[in-house]
Parts: structure tokens; sequence; C-alpha cells
């Protein structure tokens, strides 16, 4: 069986800087991939990249066995491609159960729009917003739009989401319940990448674990063995020694 | 389902009002206010489905009535075709000439489009200037044979009328079935987020191509059926920036997004105009007026007319949409 999402030698070059250089490594079916590394290191540019927000220099995507290298956002999306946004980016004077609408509507399922409310339904109550549909998403908090955004992904009915630090900015309370819903979108076989800055939370949900740092793969591996790799606590604090001092540190 | 809705009645009960209204008492001074109100009505509806669905600001949405205008007015004096196949010939070909200009000025956004639309309705006044086979500068005469077919002169002017009204009809009940739409549901996307309406599968180039083409047609036939009444037409007239901006204060005025507001405001405008235009040292007065209401809306009721009742009255949401 093929992976879900391959990504093969990726560059993308703005101006001088290389934002990625030559990255490469897939997505399987119903796992989850945590893809990590410090402030500009890249990774929201391999999302733009792979939703098509912006092309690639050289390399190739594919997605489902198809490529879908440089195509445009929309139809990136209908192949069942979501994703969510760093800066969440909700239709502000749009209720919630529109802005999921949306989503339904014009996703991988192309639905008509009476059975594309009810997917909106349905994905509203999935992440608890069932009870604010005909709010206008300018009024909700922004724990509450995290989790609009996240709806409006799903209800496209994706095979594989892309979550762009969905925890940043939320309180331990917010980020368990955001990571149990996480958990439940696992359980109903959609594929994740996830981006994210909250490491307790990205090492307990990912299967696997590739970092980047300015712009090329440092290492991939399973959690454990990433989290003690000397190389990548290099990469986040910049101390070769550091690790060694770390770990002989008396607890 | 559609014919459940109030606001589908409300359109037919606008629309028979301006067919019995003048009707009944054959009141010609009537007929001609609410003829312009017609026109009005269906520049502003259009115009409401680029600018208050899809939040793109056309300022020269005019060059489509304009060259309605002219093709009808050009497809009866030199090629002797009657009225109705030669404005929705001139519907259809304005149609197809918006979607041309679409492709080219649809990747500009914002200040940017705003200024290309300007831009547009420029060029096509600068060629028609000086487009021999239109008449150039002078514009086109038709002569008063052409209504005979109509049944002369008076009975045309009144035929002219209702099918204005039919067009403005057809204008609400567009503008209206676009929006609640799926179509409708993607360009309230463009217009909230662009960016965020692509990424969930919006297709927006080809949205907003659709939508710039179909919010030509209609002008186009009203532009048509507007000057063939006129029996004359120059470029000075037809590409009028003037009339633009009327449209795009009505919208404003009545409440953009809403399929009440720009009608509402339309019929607001034209009382306004028609009372302030008695006096005559007070000429294009209402110019002011128009200029002093944008600036109160857009200050302080950015919603309109319209927005501004549904939020004093949340349950009308559903009523006057």
């Amino acid at each position: 069986m093929t992976a879900l999402l391959e990504i093969d030698g990726v560059s993308k070059r703005f101006g001088g800087l290389e934002a990625v250089q030559s990255l490469s490594f897939t997505v399987e079916q119903r796992h989850i991939l945590g893809l990590i590394g410090p402030n500009g290191a890249g990774k929201s540019t391999v999302f733009n990249l792979i939703n098509g927000v912006i092309a690639p220099d050289g390399g190739c995507i594919r997605f489902r066995g198809i490529d879908i290298t440089g195509a445009p956002p929309y139809r990136v999306a209908r192949h069942g491609l979501a994703r969510t946004h760093q800066i969440v980016q909700p239709f502000m004077a749009m209720t919630v159960l529109d802005n999921c609408t949306v989503g339904a509507a014009f996703g991988c399922q192309n639905l008509p729009l009476a059975r594309a409310r009810e997917t909106a339904h349905e994905m509203a109550a999935l992440v608890g917003l069932e009870d604010r549909l005909d709010t206008p998403a300018a009024q909700l908090t922004i724990a509450a739009k995290k989790r609009l955004e996240l709806a409006r992904a799903l209800s496209a009915r994706p095979s594989l989401l892309l979550l762009d630090e969905v925890l940043a900015g939320l309180n331990p309370t917010e980020i368990e319940r955001m990571i149990a819903i996480i958990r439940v979108i696992r359980e109903r076989g959609i594929a994740i990448l996830i981006i994210e800055h909250v490491m307790q939370a990205v090492m307990s949900l990912s299967d696997r674990i590739v970092v980047l740092n300015s712009g090329r793969k440092l290492t991939e591996g399973p959690p454990a063995e990433v989290a003690g790799n000397p190389a990548v606590i290099e990469a986040y604090l910049g101390d070769p020694g550091l690790a060694e001092k770390l770990r002989s540190r008396p607890r | 389902m559609i014919l459940r809705r109030p606001f589908f009645w409300i359109i037919a009960v606008v629309i028979l009002l301006f067919v019995t209204a003048p009707t009944l008492g054959n009141d010609v001074e009537l007929r001609e206010s609410l003829l312009l109100a017609a026109v009005y009505v269906t520049l502003a509806s259009n115009l409401n489905m680029m600018l208050g669905y899809a939040g793109y600001v056309n300022f020269g949405s005019i060059v489509f009535f304009g060259l309605g205008g002219y093709f009808c007015v050009y497809f009866v004096s030199a090629l002797g075709w009657t009225l109705v196949p030669a404005t929705l010939a001139g519907g259809g070909a304005v149609c197809l000439l918006a979607l041309l200009f679409g492709l080219g000025i649809l990747r500009l956004r914002g200040a940017y489009f705003a200024l290309a639309t300007i831009g547009v309705n420029e060029a096509v006044m600068a060629f028609v200037t000086n487009f021999a086979p239109w008449g150039g500068a002078t514009g086109i005469y038709l002569s008063s044979e052409l209504f005979q077919p109509l049944g002369g002169p008076a009975r045309a002017l009144w035929i002219i009328y209702y099918a204005l009204v039919g067009v403005m009809g057809s204008s609400l009940y567009l503008s209206y079935f676009v929006k609640v739409s799926k179509f409708g549901l993607g360009l309230l996307a463009i217009g909230q987020n662009e960016d965020a309406a692509a990424v969930l599968g919006v297709p927006t180039p080809r949205y907003k191509a659709l939508l710039y083409a179909v919010s030509a047609f209609l002008p186009a036939i009203a532009g048509g059926l507007y000057f063939f009444k006129g029996a004359f037409i120059q470029p000075a007239d037809a590409f009028d920036l003037q009339l633009s901006t009327e449209a795009i204060v009505i919208t404003m005025l009545g409440g953009q997004g809403t399929v009440a507001g720009p009608a509402l405001g339309a019929y607001l405008y034209e009382e306004l105009r028609g009372w302030l235009l008695t006096s005559a040292t007070l000429s294009n007065f209402q110019l002011v007026v128009a200029g002093a209401l944008l600036l109160v809306v857009v200050l302080f009721a950015p919603g309109g007319l319209i927005g501004w009742v549904h939020r004093r009255w949340p349950r009308l949401r559903r009523v006057l949409e």
C-alpha cells in the first residue's frame, strides 16, 4: 500500500533564503506525523507547499498517488486534503454553521447545500460548538475560533488534515480539550500532519516525528528516539553540550 | 423550499406594484419615475452581487449598461433587428466581453481592482468615441419609425416600461437565488477571506469570472431598453461614471450584501432625486446629498438601512433577506 502523502525532494527559495531544501518524507494512512523544529525552520512553508498556497521550485508532492505539485489550493482541497491556519482565518461575519458549510460544500465530497449543512452540523458538534451554530464567528473566543477552524477543515471530510499549531495560545484546560478532539479525529481514520510547539502534546500524539532545521530534515523517527537525539536538542537550544548537561543534571 | 420563504413573495408583490401603480391611472409621470427606479434597482442589485457578496468594489459597473445600450441600438438601427433579439443579443455579447475583461482584471484585489474597473470603463468609452460604425463621438440616433413595430411611440413607451420592470424583477430574483445557492455561499466566503475560501476548496478564479459575467447580463439588457427608449446614444451618456457612483451609493445606503437593500436604496434614491430636481436652483443637488449620505452610511451604519433593521429587529432577518 502506498503512502497517503509523499513529499519527494521538495525545495523552495525566497530570494536568497533557502526556506525548504530537498525535503522528503511520507505520511502513512491513519497515522499522525509530527513536524517540529525551531522558529523559522520552514514548517509553515512546508504546509503552504503541500496545499498549494505556494508552488515549490523543485521536487514532487503526491497525494493518494496523484501528483499535486503546484496545484492551486482549491484543487488540492477537492482531493481530500484540509488544513488549519496558525493564525485562525474564520469568515468573521458568517455564523459557525455557515463557516463549516463552506468547508463541507466545497470539500472532498462536493456536497449540495442541504447535505453540506448536515455535515457542518455534525462537525461543529464534534468540536463542541453545537450550541453556537448561529453565532457569528467574530464573536467567538480565540479557543472557540481554533475549534471552529478545525471543524471547518473536518467538514470537508478530508483523508489528511494539516494542523498548524492548533494548541498555540490555549490554556492548559483548552489544550487538553483540543488533544481529546485530535484523538477522536484520528480514531475516525483521518491521517494528521501536525506542526506543534507544545512538545509534550506532539510527543504523545505522534506516531512519527520529522525534525526540520533551516529548511532541511534534521532527523526522523519515533517520538522517543527523536527526543533523545542530541542534534535535535542542539537545534532547539543551540549548545552542543547542553544535552549532556541536562541529562547528567541531578533531579 | 424557496416558495415557502416570505421574501420570494415580497419580490413578487414589489413587481406587481410596479406594474399596476402607473397602469391603473394611466399615470405617465409616475411611470417615468418608476422606470428610472427600475433601472437603478437593476444596476444596484447586479452591482451588489460583486460588491456585497464577493467584496469586489466595481466602480465601472456602468460599462455593462452602456455597452448593452450600444449593441442594442446598433443592432436595431444598422441591422434592422427588432427590440427583443437586439436586447438579448446585446446582453449576451456584453456577458462574453465581461468574461474577457474579468479574466484580465480579477487577479487584482482591493483598491487595485477598483481602479482597474474605472480603467475598463474609460478604455471602452475611448474606444467607442473613436469607433465609426457606432457613430464615434456623435453617437447613434434612432428614427421614430422604429417604434412602429411596437404600435407607435405611446404604446412603445409602456412596453419598454413593462420590459424594464421585468428586468428589475429578474435582477431581484437572480440576486436572491444566487444568495441562497452554493455559488452564493462560495461568493460570500470569497468576500470574507479569499485565501481561506480557496484553501477550503472554493474555486475562486472561476467563481469570480462567472460572477463578473453574470452581473453584466441584466444591466446590459436594461441599457438596451433604456437607450432604445431615448432613441439616442452617445459615449458620454452611455459610460457616465456618475451613474456608476450612484449605484454604489444606492447599494451602500440600502445595505450591501442583502437582496432587499439595493432595491430599497434605489427606490429611496430615485424619490430623493425627483424631489430635489423640482428646484431649478439646485440642479444635480442629489449628488451632494448622495455624497453626504454615503459618508453617513459608511461611518455610522456600514450595513446600510437593511443592516440597521436586521440589528434592531433580528427576527426580520428571515423576512427581509
